[in-house]
C-alpha cells in the first residue's frame, strides 16, 4: 500500500501500524510527534494505530526558531 | 535583579519566571553556540519552531529538545511558517503531542513572506479554537490596541505586538500604540519581533512591557553569547527604570548643584 509521508508517497509492504513505521524509519524513541489524517496519534496509541491505504502521515520534530 | 530589589515574577497562565526575556532557538550556527546563548541571556522560556522530521536521517543525530530540555526551560513551540488559522492549529496540538501534553503555545499566523507581518484575521480565529482547547495562548499581533484587546478577550495568556518587522533589526516603531496596549491590556502584553540591539530591549521595558521575546538580535550578532548577555541585563535595567519612574522632562536646565554658597556669590 502507499501513504503520503511528510507530503511524499512512500510505498509500504506489508500493513504496518504507526509504531512499526516509526521503528523502520529508525525513530524510535526519538522526541516525535505523529499526526494521521490531520489528526494527532498520541505517543501510547502507536502500537494499535493500523495505517490505510492513502493515508496522510506527518512525524515532525523540534528545530530552531522564534 | 538587584541586591537591594526583589521585581515581582512575570506571570503567565499561572507559570512565573523571574526573568523577562524570552528567547528563540532559530539562526544559531550550531547547538553548541544556541546553548551558549541563552544560558547567557538568562532566560527561562525558549521557543523553538515544529518541523517535518527529515527522514533518513542519522538516528544519533543531536536533537534541539537535548539543547533545551524540558526539564530546565519553559518550552514556547510557535506557530512560524503557518499562513492560516487550520495550520497553526495542527502546529500547536503536534507541539503539545511531542512535549507529552504541555499546553503553553506561541501563536503566530502570517500574511505574507515578504513582511512576515501577523494575518490577525486567522490569529483571532486560531485563538478562539485554541483557547477552547485547552492550550495557554501567548499571541504574536500587530500593534493595534484593538486587536490586542480582542485577543484578550478571546482568552489569550500573554498579548505580543511587534516592535517592527520580523527579523529586521529596526527597533520599537511605535511606542505610543505600545502604550496604548500596555495601559489597557489584563494580560502580560511582551515585545515580540524587532528588536535589534540592547537600547531598545530596556525601551521596550522602559515602556512598561511585562517582557520581551527576541531571536535575531542575539543569533545575528556577530558574538551572540555576549549579546545574550547585553540582552540580558537591558531587560533588567529597562524594568527597573520603568518601576523606578523617570524624571520629568522640562525645558530648562536644571543646576545639579546648589546655587546658593558659592565663593563667588
Amino acid at each position: 500500500m502507499q501513504i503520503q509521508l511528510n507530503g511524499e508517497a512512500r510505498t509500504l509492504e506489508a500493513e504496518a501500524s504507526v509504531a512499526q513505521l516509526v521503528e523502520s524509519l529508525g525513530l524510535a524513541g526519538r522526541r516525535i510527534a505523529v499526526e494521521v489524517n490531520e489528526e494527532i496519534v498520541p505517543r501510547s496509541a502507536h502500537g494499535e494505530t493500523r495505517l490505510s491505504d492513502g493515508d496522510r502521515v506527518e512525524i515532525v520534530h523540534a528545530i530552531g526558531g522564534g | 535583579m538587584t541586591d537591594f530589589f526583589q521585581d515581582a515574577p512575570l506571570r503567565v497562565a499561572g507559570r512565573e519566571f523571574a526573568s523577562r526575556l524570552l528567547v528563540g532557538t532559530g539562526k544559531y550556527r550550531d547547538f553548541d553556540e544556541t546553548g551558549e546563548a541563552i544560558a547567557a541571556s538568562g532566560a527561562e522560556v525558549v521557543t523553538f519552531a515544529v518541523r517535518r522530521t527529515n527522514l533518513g536521517q542519522d538516528a544519533a543525530a543531536p536533537n534541539l529538545l537535548d539543547v533545551i530540555s524540558p526539564e530546565r526551560y519553559t518550552l514556547l513551540p510557535n506557530t512560524a511558517g503557518c499562513y492560516t488559522a487550520q495550520d497553526a492549529v495542527r502546529t500547536c496540538r503536534l507541539a503539545r503531542e511531542l512535549l507529552d501534553g504541555h499546553n503553553l503555545v506561541k501563536l503566530e499566523v502570517l500574511g505574507d513572506d515578504a513582511t512576515l507581518y501577523p494575518n490577525v484575521v486567522e490569529t483571532l480565529a486560531a485563538a478562539e479554537t485554541l483557547v477552547e482547547d485547552g492550550f495557554d495562548v501567548m499571541v504574536y499581533t500587530s500593534d493595534d490596541p484593538i486587536v490586542a484587546r480582542e485577543l484578550e478577550r478571546i482568552g489569550c495568556c500573554a498579548v505580543m505586538p511587534l516592535g517592527s518587522l520580523i527579523g529586521s533589526g529596526h527597533g520599537i516603531q511605535n511606542p505610543y500604540n505600545l502604550r496604548l496596549i500596555i495601559e489597557q491590556a489584563g494580560v502580560p502584553v511582551l515585545v515580540d519581533a524587532g528588536i535589534g540591539t540592547a537600547s531598545e530591549a530596556a525601551q521596550a521595558m522602559e515602556l512598561g512591557c511585562d517582557g520581551v521575546l527576541m531571536n535575531s538580535a542575539i543569533a545575528h550578532a556577530r558574538q551572540p553569547v555576549l549579546m545574550a548577555s547585553a540582552m540580558k541585563q537591558a531587560v533588567q535595567a529597562g524594568r527597573e527604570a520603568f518601576l523606578a519612574g523617570r524624571m520629568p522632562r522640562r525645558q530648562g536646565a536644571d543646576p545639579s548643584s546648589p546655587l546658593a554658597g558659592r565663593i563667588n556669590a
